[in-house]
């Protein structure tokens, strides 16, 4: 214990590795605090410029911290409780991009919807700061802190839309049972506290090692408990009920940055906890995980085919990913965390860009996000359909696009795992889930259009958007080995000095 | 980066063609078609280079290019081609320009071009891929621009038959991508360096290496994806609806080369990875081939709808392919890749015959046509002969193929070729029977005034027709070529397993008459090599 103090004592290293925290919180509350003195001289797209600004600022804030992590290898700072490595660094160069991506798709869609202001902006980018805490938590109470800071900010996101009684319903909905994970959570990290006498990651870490404590109640229900409240943050099967209806009332935007940040942060607190802190007793929750995993690809797949909302259809097959990426987690490899990474970053793209052709496609009151309301696209609009259908293809697995990688490297990190039945499981679940977005491809392309449908207007925020994360899963679908060897090196390893 | 760079040129040709349509001006549709038949034709005719720059004494792989594409996970751009490869590159090269040339599309012809353009290069790479997961992409990927094909200028029902063709083939190539993933890593264990790889050659080489049950089950994963896309029998319900529902060239893309690619699987991932599974599933195989050929033959023979009934009769001579392959012996295998080759050029042949009688009738129906013959003779002598090569008719191109593959299963399992022969009558039966009710009698009101051929159907008809009749008189060029790449394929499985192929003594080096020769050997060979 007195090292800790002894390293705690050097604040001049350890603030290099929160600036990204810092900067992300303060430009929040910067903007805020502009908006509230000088709102009525900005211009209307000031908000979002400086989120974007914010976004990229993390971005650049992240690359010290990531040549730290690599040259001095994994360690933790602040009393243990900060993880300096590569696998947080990873999140949150994700997470950035996700705000910048996010905050371009919002822009067009509050003044279409007369919502314009900064609360939307801010949030996000409160919510993402909790969201980089979760990432590189090495103390579960700074990890509760992190989760709670990114869920209270999403609870009010999803209800933000102030003249649609469904955004209301879920906001609330969202709210109780958000509350109620956060619940589980919170009382699976007194259990393992009882189990393992430590709220930080290495000292559970370390006392696993030392002390068998693979048949220990305390410390299983307590696992358990951490497992429901993750679970339900990734919209992981049996937690998985409010997903449709949160994805389909919540504002189409909200639920880009849902599906791809809130998903990521969920994850990588879960593989932070799991593999790096409980790795020693992989082989008690490795069934559990493979359980939900196999729970979530059936359920997420098998339900998508019934819905006629895109929304809802996108939102059983954020279950049907998460089952995929859980997939990995199972694997409790480096391999598996590596293809995590690769599934999440690849994911975060398709989904933001999915999400916000439904944002543009949905019209004034956020209201026709049926599969009607998608017929004949390609004819109105050939290339916002044909942008769609790269992402759904993406999202299908199909070969040349970042989606094909993503399932490759999980796939391969479950049968070097030699959970081959899983994977057979998996990829039997991506036909079925193929068949969705079929029906999707088939409702633009081949349907006849809607000849009193209204013409359609794409702000240039949304098309910027599109744009980047279509050429991302391009470019990665045909030449992904830069983005896998980021994800493979952004190792997940946690200890307290660097070595 | 090194080796030839033909192989990737004629890859990628087609799809610098569909890049080029893309930024065609929607005001200049009329150079639409040209650049999409020029680009065609300049691929086929780089195939018919390669067929003739091909080295026709080496079994090996020829104008090989091997370079490291994502290197982590051990995968890289490695194409070649062998004996075995060969003629399914020209055939592709061959009928993509007679399908461009034969069909105009009705509605948007730019993302018809397009589309097809795609499917050529991904036909293309999947026949020279030597690189597992290469070949994965490739296969993978047709099914995109065939789903466009079908469900965007398909008949009726268009939009059901895309979806199922899609899944369908989905379904078998995912469980393919766990199979490979598995031999890849295992592998990975018994190799020297310890580095993964997909390369198929080095794949082979440690294939004895596997144990035995694991292979067996990676084997079956290999299998049923390329039995979805054969298709050999019971999984073959996608192809009368797909078939039926796609444009004229869209079934003859798909019955000419995309079918191959399911029976070209077989034979370069089935036999050459898994010699033992190979084996030990053969009687299953051969078993659903012999069951599928009666089968198709029997469904064929009941249909009322002529393109349904030609794609039935695909069933059966996929059947065929498939006795052949897993007779495993050179006279099977190479009749079953011959058989390849003929298939696709009748059937794809009678799918463009069937397109231009729809063009004219508007219906398929076989009970609305009658008497074609009188109203358009040349359509019904270019369907005569069609037909005949299909029937297998000897001096036709058929007859070479099946006589080969039967001549093979006779000798390795000697009642499933004498059932598979009864297959042959069945197809003179069904394609006569369907011949005289269209062609035959006195045509009505409706079918009196059909036109006959216009030039550009001709045009299109000509080379199938000159290749059906050159190869059935002269198989040699074809044979010999097929032949040291089929004689090493047949070595390195019983050098890695150990056993000896069925064959008689004496090998058809090509000709007719050294074929007819290998009949009078029969009886003297009996009781030998089984």
């Amino acid at each position: 214990m007195l090292s800790i103090f002894a390293q705690a004592d050097i604040p001049d290293i350890q603030w290099l590795p929160l600036i990204p925290h810092v900067v992300m919180a303060g430009a929040a509350v910067v903007l805020l605090t502009i908006v509230s003195v000088a709102g009525r001289w900005l211009p209307r797209w000031f908000p979002a410029a400086w989120t974007v600004a914010a976004g990229l600022a993390v971005l650049a804030t992240a690359i010290p911290v990531w040549i730290r992590a690599w040259q001095e290898g994994p360690h933790s700072v602040v009393a243990g409780s900060i993880g300096v490595d590569g696998f947080s660094v990873f999140i949150i160069v994700l997470l950035a991009c996700t705000v910048v991506l996010t905050a371009l798709v919002v822009d067009g869609f509050l003044h279409r919807e007369s919502l314009d202001g900064p609360a939307f902006y801010v949030l996000l980018m409160l919510s993402a700061t909790g969201g980089i805490t979760m990432a590189s938590a090495n103390n579960l109470i700074v990890l509760f802190l992190g989760l709670e800071i990114l869920s209270l900010a999403v609870y009010v996101l999803v209800a933000m839309h102030l003249r649609r009684a469904e955004s209301q319903e879920a906001g609330i909905k969202y709210f109780v049972l958000g509350a109620f994970a956060s619940a589980f959570l919170l009382y699976g990290i007194a259990l393992v506290y009882g189990a393992t006498g430590s709220l930080n990651l290495i000292g559970i870490e370390g006392a696993l090692r030392t002390n068998d404590l693979s048949d220990n109640g305390l410390l299983l229900a307590g696992m358990a408990m951490l497992l429901v409240g993750f679970g339900f943050k990734v919209a992981a099967v049996p937690f998985h009920a409010w997903t449709p209806d949160v994805y389909q009332g919540a504002p189409s935007p909200v639920v880009s940055y849902m599906a791809a940040g809130v998903k990521a942060a969920g994850f990588a607190a879960l593989l932070r906890v799991f593999f790096a802190g409980f790795g020693e007793v992989a082989d008690e929750w490795q069934p559990v995980v493979f359980g939900l995993a196999i729970a979530s690809l059936a359920v997420g797949s098998l339900m998508a085919i019934v819905q006629t909302d895109v929304k809802r259809i996108l939102a059983y097959s954020s279950i049907s990913h998460a089952g995929f990426i859980l997939v990995g987690v199972q694997a409790a490899t480096h391999d598996g965390v590596a293809s995590v990474l690769f599934y999440l970053a690849a994911y975060a793209a398709m989904a933001i860009g999915s999400f916000a052709v439904v944002t543009v496609v949905s019209g004034p009151g956020d209201e026709g996000t049926a599969l009607d309301n998608l017929r004949g696209l390609a004819s109105r609009r050939p290339l916002l359909a044909a942008a769609f259908t790269v992402l759904l293809l993406s999202q299908a697995g199909i070969p040349f696009t970042a989606g094909f990688w993503a399932k490759f490297e999980v796939i391969t990190a479950a049968v070097d795992a030699r959970s081959f039945w899983l994977a057979v499981i998996a990829m039997l679940a991506a036909v079925v889930a193929a068949f969705l977005y079929l029906r999707i491809v088939v409702a633009m392309f081949l349907d006849a259009p809607d000849p009193d449908a209204p013409r359609l207007t794409i702000p240039r925020g949304p098309a910027v958007a599109i744009t980047i994360v279509v050429l991302f899963t391009l470019a990665f679908g045909i030449y992904p080995e830069p983005l896998l060897n980021l994800a493979e090196d952004a190792l997940l390893s946690i200890s307290l000095t660097a070595h | 980066m090194g080796g030839s760079t033909v192989l990737p040129v004629i890859i990628f040709l087609p799809l610098v063609g569909a890049a080029a349509i893309a930024l065609i001006a929607p005001s200049r549709s009329m150079v639409l078609k040209p650049v999409a038949v020029a680009t065609s034709a300049a691929t086929g005719a780089l195939t018919l280079w390669l067929m003739a720059a091909f080295d026709k004494n080496d079994g090996d792989f020829q104008f090989t290019q091997l370079t490291e594409w994502i290197g982590s996970a051990g995968i890289s751009w490695h194409v070649g081609v062998d004996g075995i490869s060969l003629f399914l590159v020209v055939l592709t090269g061959v009928l993509f320009p007679l399908a461009i040339v034969a069909c105009d599309p009705p509605h948007d012809a730019k993302a018809y071009y397009i589309w097809l353009l795609v499917l050529e290069t991904g036909c293309l790479g999947v026949f020279l891929s030597l690189d597992l997961v290469l070949f994965f992409l490739f296969f993978e990927v047709v099914l995109i621009p065939m789903y466009f094909l079908i469900g965007s200028w398909g008949h009726d029902n268009r939009k059901y038959a895309a979806t199922k063709f899609f899944l369908f083939t989905m379904l078998g190539s995912a469980l393919m991508l766990v199979g490979m993933l598995t031999l890849a890593l295992l592998a990975k264990d018994y190799s020297d360096t310890g580095e993964i790889t997909f390369n198929l050659i080095e794949l082979a080489n440690s294939a004895g290496e596997l144990p035995t049950i694991t292979a067996r089950w990676i084997f079956l994963s290999f299998a049923l994806a390329f039995a979805v896309k054969v298709p050999i029998f019971p999984v073959h319900t996608w192809l009368p609806d797909a078939h039926t529902e796609a444009p004229t060239a869209g079934s003859v893309i798909l019955a000419g080369v995309m079918l191959k690619l399911g029976t070209y699987g077989l034979v370069r991932f089935g036999l050459y990875l898994f010699p033992e599974a190979s084996r030990y599933f053969a009687p299953l195989l051969f078993t659903l081939g012999v069951i599928g050929i009666l089968y198709g033959a029997v469904v064929a023979t009941m249909q009322r709808d002529l393109k349904r009934l030609v794609a039935y009769s695909s069933v059966a001579h996929l059947g065929f392919i498939v006795l052949g392959i897993f007779s495993i012996n050179t006279e099977g295998i190479e009749g079953g890749l011959l058989q390849m080759v003929n298939h696709g050029l009748s059937t794809g042949a009678l799918f463009l015959l069937v397109g231009f009688i729809y063009e004219r009738r508007h219906t398929r129906q076989i009970s609305e046509m009658i008497g074609l013959q009188k109203a358009a003779p040349v359509l019904a002598a270019v369907f005569t002969v069609v037909m005949l090569s299909s029937v297998g008719l000897p001096g036709l191109n058929g007859f070479v193929g099946e006589f080969l593959i039967l001549a093979g299963a006779f000798v390795a399992h000697r009642w499933w070729a004498v059932v598979a022969a009864a297959g042959v009558i069945l197809a003179a039966l069904y394609l006569l029977w369907a011949y005289q009710r269209v062609f035959h009698g006195t045509p009505d009101d409706a079918n009196r005034s059909m036109p006959d051929l216009n030039w550009q159907e001709k045009l299109v008809m000509v080379p199938l027709v000159g290749l059906i009749v050159f190869l059935g008189v002269y198989p040699k060029p074809v044979i010999e070529r097929m032949e040291p790449a089929v004689t090493a394929l047949i070595e390195h499985m019983e050098q890695v397993e150990g056993f000896e192929s069925p064959t008689v003594d004496n090998r058809p080096t090509g000709s007719f008459n050294e074929l007819r020769t290998l009949t009078d050997d029969y009886g003297s060979d009996e009781g030998e090599g089984h």
